[in-house]
C-alpha cells in the first residue's frame, strides 16, 4: 500500500526524522490561512504548493510549484492545481485527478540528495540506497552513472549501525561540517527504525537535502507498506487508505479476497493461483489475443467467491468472451463448476465462455457443465481452452 | 532416490488442529506421508484423527516422536515464529505453507537460520513432494497442500515458484507417462528460504534425477542466476517457462514478488539468461512437458 508525500512526513516528524513545516489542504480555501501560518512560523516568505497524488514525478508533470508571493499566490496556484489531471511519467496518459494538496515552508537548498530503503531480495536485507544525485531520477543515474550510488545492507539483529551511517555521510560528502554529520547520522537511525516498525517495503526520499544553514531535511516522502503485514497496522493504514488512488475493480475483488488487475485486452481470465493465471495470460497472447485482467480467485474459493470473480470480470465493458482456467488442488473442480452455473444463471452471460477443469473432482465438475444446459465449451487443456476462447471473440 | 524427503521422512505439522492444517494433514496422511506428530501450543496430550500424537511444542515432538521435518500451516502473525521454533528444536527441513507473512519477518528469520542446519522452503509454497510407487502414486511423501494423485514416480525433478503452475507441469509430464524424483514450490515472496540454485545443486547430485523443469516468473533476478548456475554446473537437460511475459510493469501479479520493477525482472530478460545457458524454453506454458520430453533420449 502506498500513502502521499503529506501521510509519509507525518510518520517521519513521529520518528524524529527532519521534515520542513507543512500542512495538507483538501480545498482551495484552506490554502490561504495556512500559508499564513507557515509564513509567520518560519519566518520565509516562500512557501511551496505541491500535489498529493501517489505517482512519482510530480515536479515535472505540473503539480508542484513555488509561491514567493504569499498567501495569495500560494491561493492562485492552489486553484490551478487541485482538480486537475496530473499526467506523469508514472501515471500512465490518462493521469491522476489530484484531490489533494500539501503546502510546505520553502528552505533555501545547499545540497540535494537521494536516500532510500528497500527490502534488497538478493542479499535479503534491508538495503540502503545513498546518492549525492538528488532530485534526479535514480534509475538514470543507476544506468548511467552507478559509481553515485552506494548500496549499504543492514544486519536486522543489530539495526543500522553509525558507522554504517557515517560512511554513507562520507559517501555523500558531509563530513566537513560536523553539526551537519551528526543531524545526518541521526536522521538516518530515524529513518530505519521508522521503516522496520512501521512494516515499510520501500521509503524513499527524494530529495533529502542540505540548507544552506547546514541542516538537513527530508524534502520529499515515498513510502510503501507490506501489505501482508497489514495485520499489525489496521487502523493507522486505514486511516491512510486513499480509494481514489485505487482502481475501483481492484478495490472491490480485494475486498472479497480476490486478486485481481485490469488489463486492456478483451478476454476475461478465471485462474486459480497466481503463477497459473499469468501464464493463461501469457497463453491467450500466444494465440493472438490479449487478457483483459489478471485474476487469481485463491486457492479455496467458495462458489460464492467464484460468482464474485465473474461479476467482477463482467465490469470491463472489454470483456468480449471469458477464459476459466483452474487446476483444482485444494480446489475442487465440481464446486467450481456449480459457481460457474450460478454465476452464468444469475448474471445472464451473453459472452462466450470456455472452460478448463483439471485436478481434484475433475469428472464430477465437468459433469456439472455438461448437465447445466449452458452454452459453455469445454476444453482439454490450457493450450486448447485459450485457442478455443480467442476463436469465440473472433467468431 | 529423491531430494530431501522419501517415504521414510518423519514430519511432524504445526498447526495441525487449524482447519487448513488439518485438511491437509489427513491428505498427506493418506497419501503415505509419515506424520509422526503435531504441534498446537495448548492441546498437548491430545491425537490428531485418534492416532498422531499433538505436543505443545516442536522440541517435544522432536524427542518423543523423533521428527526431523516441520510443515507449518500457522497463520501469518505467529508463522515466523514457528519457522523459528521448528530451526530451535532442530528440524533439518522447515516447509511453510502460511501465506503473507511479513517480508521483515522473513528478513529477521532468514538472519536466524545463519550457521544452522536446518533448510527452509517458503512461505507461500504448495510444499514439496516425492511421489510413490502407489495407485495414484500413493506411497511416497508428501509435505504440502498439491494433490497428490496427479503426480507419478519417475526421473524428473520440478522446481518452482508458484503453485498452481507447477500442478500444471506435472499434470503435462504425467500425461506423457513421464515420472517425477521430487517436485519442489519455492514460493514467490522476496525473502524465502531455499532459492532455484539451492535446490539445483540437490537435483543435479541426486542420482534418479535425470532431467528438470524449472519454472520462474517475473520480478527480481532469482532466475537469471539460476541460468547462470546451470551453465557453469548442471550436468543434467533443463527446460523452463517463465510466467508473466504479458504482465504490465508496476503491478504486483498476485505473489509479493511478481513485480516489475524499474524496468527489471521481465520475463523477456530471464527467458534471454536461461537460453543463453542452454535451456529449453517452453514456448507457451501448455508445452512445458513436451519440451522436456524433446530433451530426454
Amino acid at each position: 500500500m502506498k500513502i502521499h508525500e503529506y501521510q509519509a512526513k507525518k510518520l517521519f516528524a513521529r520518528y524524529g526524522i527532519p521534515v520542513p513545516e507543512g500542512e495538507p489542504a483538501f480545498t482551495v480555501a484552506e490554502v490561504g490561512p495556512i500559508a499564513e501560518r507557515l509564513i509567520e512560523k518560519t519566518k520565509i516568505p516562500v512557501v511551496v504548493v505541491k500535489a498529493q497524488i501517489h505517482a512519482g514525478g510530480r515536479g515535472k508533470g505540473g503539480g508542484v510549484k513555488v509561491a514567493k508571493g504569499g498567501a495569495k499566490e500560494a491561493t492562485e496556484l492552489a486553484q490551478k492545481i487541485l482538480g486537475m489531471q496530473l499526467v506523469t511519467k508514472q501515471t500512465g496518459p490518462a493521469g491522476q485527478k489530484v484531490g489533494r494538496l500539501y503546502i510546505e515552508q520553502g528552505l533555501d537548498i545547499d545540497r540535494e540528495l537521494y536516500l532510500a530503503m528497500l527490502v534488497d531480495r538478493e542479499a535479503r536485507r534491508v538495503a540502503i540506497i545513498a546518492s549525492p544525485a538528488g532530485g534526479m531520477d535514480i534509475e538514470e543515474v543507476a544506468e548511467k552513472e552507478p559509481e553515485k550510488l552506494l548500496t549499504v545492507h543492514i544486519d536486522p539483529l543489530i539495526g543500522l549501525g553509525a558507522w554504517q551511517a557515517r560512511k554513507i555521510a562520507a559517501f555523500l560528502g558531509l563530513t566537513s561540517n560536523k553539526e551537519t554529520l551528526k543531524q545526518f547520522v541521526a536522521a538516518l537511525g530515524a529513518m530505519y527504525k521508522c521503516f522496520v516498525a512501521e512494516d515499510c517495503s520501500m521509503l524513499e526520499v527524494n530529495p533529502f537535502v542540505v540548507t544552506k544553514q547546514g541542516t538537513v531535511a527530508a524534502l520529499d516522502g515515498k513510502v510503501t507498506f507490506d501489505d501482508n503485514a497489514s495485520f499489525k497496522h489496521k487502523a493507522a493504514w486505514a486511516e491512510m487508505f486513499d480509494p481514489s488512488e485505487e482502481d475501483p475493480i481492484e478495490l472491490e475483488a480485494k475486498n472479497v479476497g480476490i486478486s485481481y488487475v485490469s488489463l486492456d485486452g478483451t478476454i476475461g481470465c478465471m485462474v486459480n493461483g497466481a503463477g497459473l493465471a499469468m501464464a493463461t495470460m501469457d497463453i491467450i497472447q500466444e494465440f493472438g489475443a490479449s487478457p483483459a485482467n489478471f485474476l487469481d480467485v485463491g486457492g479455496g474459493a467458495t462458489q460464492e467467491q467464484v460468482t464474485q470473480a465473474f461479476q467482477i470480470i463482467l465490469k470491463s465493458p472489454n470483456v468480449k468472451g471469458i477464459f476459466v482456467n483452474i487446476f483444482g488442488g485444494i480446489m475442487r473442480c465440481d464446486v467450481v463448476a456449480q459457481g460457474i452455473v450460478a454465476a452464468s444463471k444469475t448474471l445472464g452471460l451473453s459472452v462466450p465462455l470456455v472452460v478448463r477443469l483439471e485436478g481434484t473432482n475433475v469428472d464430477q465438475g465437468r459433469k456439472i457443465l455438461d448437465e447445466s444446459g449452458l452454452k459453455i465449451q469445454s476444453a482439454t487443456s490450457m493450450g486448447d481452452g485459450a485457442q478455443k476462447i480467442v476463436a469465440a471473440i473472433r467468431g | 532416490m529423491s531430494i530431501l524427503i522419501d517415504n521414510n521422512t518423519r514430519v511432524v505439522f504445526q498447526g495441525i488442529t487449524g482447519d487448513s492444517g488439518s485438511l491437509h494433514a489427513r491428505a498427506c496422511l493418506a497419501y503415505g506421508t509419515k506424520i509422526v506428530a503435531g504441534v498446537t501450543p495448548g492441546r498437548g496430550g491430545q491425537k490428531f484423527e485418534d492416532k498422531v500424537p499433538v505436543y505443545d511444542s516442536v522440541e517435544e515432538a522432536v524427542k518423543q516422536e523423533g521428527a526431523e521435518v516441520s510443515c507449518i500451516f500457522v497463520p501469518p502473525v505467529g508463522a515466523a515464529d514457528a519457522i523459528c521454533e521448528a530451526a530451535d528444536a532442530g528440524c533439518r527441513l522447515v516447509v511453510c505453507i502460511t501465506d503473507g507473512v511479513p517480508v521483515l519477518d522473513m528478513v529477521r528469520v532468514r538472519r536466524y537460520l545463519e550457521g544452522k542446519n536446518t533448510k527452509l522452503i517458503g512461505p507461500n509454497c504448495p510444499g514439496i513432494i516425492t511421489p510413490g510407487d502407489g495407485p495414484g502414486s500413493t506411497g511416497g511423501c508428501k509435505i504440502g497442500i498439491m494433490p497428490g494423485h496427479i503426480h507419478k514416480k519417475g526421473p524428473i525433478g520440478v522446481l518452482s515458484k508458484s503453485g498452481t503452475l507447477t500442478y500444471e507441469a506435472v499434470g503435462q509430464l504425467s500425461a506423457l507417462g513421464i515420472g517425477q524424483s521430487t517436485c519442489i514450490g519455492i514460493g514467490g515472496d522476496p525473502v524465502a528460504g531455499l532459492d532455484f540454485i539451492d535446490c539445483l545443486e540437490m537435483f543435479n547430485a541426486d542420482p534418479q534425477t535425470e532431467g528438470l523443469i524449472v519454472i520462474g516468473e517475473i520480478g527480481g533476478n532469482a532466475e537469471q542466476k539460476a541460468a547462470e548456475w546451470i551453465k557453469a554446473h548442471m550436468k543434467k537437460p533443463v527446460a523452463a517457462f517463465i510466467a508473466g511475459r504479458t504482465a504490465p510493469p508496476g503491478k504486483r501479479m498476485g505473489h509479493a514478488g511478481a513485480i516489475i520493477a524499474g524496468g527489471k525482472g521481465t520475463a523477456a530478460e530471464k527467458i534471454a539468461a536461461f537460453e543463453a545457458a542452454g535451456v529449453k524454453v517452453a514456448p507457451t506454458p501448455a508445452d512445458m512437458g513436451s519440451t522436456l520430453k524433446s530433451l530426454l533420449k
